[in-house]
């Protein structure tokens, strides 16, 4: 049986020239406590979390940054629920002061509904962000020409959903995350839609570099124990990918060859 | 009066003062403050000077994402 270091791997994840040690990332929103939460950072082996920025509660200030230390993963701040560039590249530049890093995952929402990108607010953001000097990681519309645009005004990876946020229906629309994939020159990281372990795993097989998940994890039964079976299917998909899935076909092709059947 | 997080607040403190208040100093983390629309930076929230009327927002790290 062969070692695992004699199977193909792939390039690792690397982002604006900072390798991660894991192509999970994982969101924080969610989880019942922080135990939950820690739990899950552990299962998932996960480098990066995400967190977001409220009006601060005086009396009720958590421990949530000493969490994420404890656990020694980095802090990806959002821009959750804004609405509008200028929003957005607000909240960047408060996350910037809050968590010392000009990492952002950039998010502009049109609607309520359907969380879906407000594509026409979320690019002017991002131009505006990465002339700012910030490292910019947009939540995007599974639309490739969007995704392009994006990378041409200098972000350092583009999120594409596969489904809306939270809705945990997987990857809609493989076809279109295929094409990001095959034409992005940055990092290609599945946010959002991920219901389970297989839906990790496609992403990965599509040619995304990375994923993102949050609610699959935090919302689960059992976050810790669905954050491990998430990172298995990210490790299963990259194992696969590098390994060459064979064509579809839509005719059966034997295994057993014909020739020496005896005749009974 | 200022108008801290969308609510009016008697007096006109200093930003600095004002955030003693709340319990945050510099070295608060996930914090960071803006002023009528704009990011005060983190050095400069002790020296930062608030008129009459202005509009505090103080953010925290909260789960998200």
């Amino acid at each position: 049986m062969p070692s695992r270091e004699a199977e193909p791997r792939l390039a690792g994840l690397e982002i604006a020239g900072r390798r991660l040690a894991s192509r999970l990332l994982l969101g924080t929103g969610g989880f019942q406590s922080f135990e939950l939460l820690a739990a899950a950072i552990g299962a998932s082996g996960t480098a990066v979390v995400t967190v977001a920025l409220r009006r601060i509660d005086p009396a009720g200030r958590g421990s949530l940054i000493g969490v994420l230390d404890a656990a020694g993963v980095d802090v990806l701040p959002n821009t959750a629920g804004c609405h509008t560039a200028r929003d957005a590249v607000l909240t960047a530049r408060l996350a910037r002061e809050a968590f010392a890093t000009d990492w952002i995952k950039l998010e502009v929402i049109g609607d309520e509904r359907t969380l879906l990108p407000d594509a026409v607010e979320l690019l002017a953001a991002a131009e505006e962000l990465v002339d700012d000097g910030f490292v910019v990681l947009p939540y995007t519309n599974d639309d490739p020409i969007l995704a392009r645009r994006l990378e041409d005004v200098g972000c350092a990876a583009v999120m594409p959903l596969g489904s809306p946020i939270g809705s945990g229906m997987g990857i809609c629309n493989p076809y279109n995350i295929t094409l990001i994939c095959d034409r992005a020159g940055v990092p290609v990281i599945l946010d959002a839609g991920i219901g389970t372990a297989s839906d990790a795993a496609l992403a990965i097989e599509l040619g995304c570099d990375g994923v993102l998940c949050a609610s699959a994890i935090s919302r689960a039964r059992d976050p810790a124990a669905m954050a491990r079976a998430v990172a298995l299917g990210v490790e299963a998909g990259e194992l696969a990918r590098a390994a060459g899935r064979i064509e579809r076909r839509s005719h059966a092709v034997a295994s057993t060859p014909e020739k020496g059947r005896p005749v009974l | 009066m200022i108008v801290l997080n969308g609510s009016p607040r008697d007096g006109t403190p200093s930003l600095g003062v004002l955030l003693d208040e709340l319990g945050l100093g510099s070295d608060a983390r996930g914090v960071a403050v803006a002023v009528d629309g704009e990011v005060v930076p983190r050095s400069e929230w002790d020296r930062w000077a608030l008129v009459d009327g202005a509009r505090v927002e103080v953010v925290d790290a909260i789960q998200g994402g």
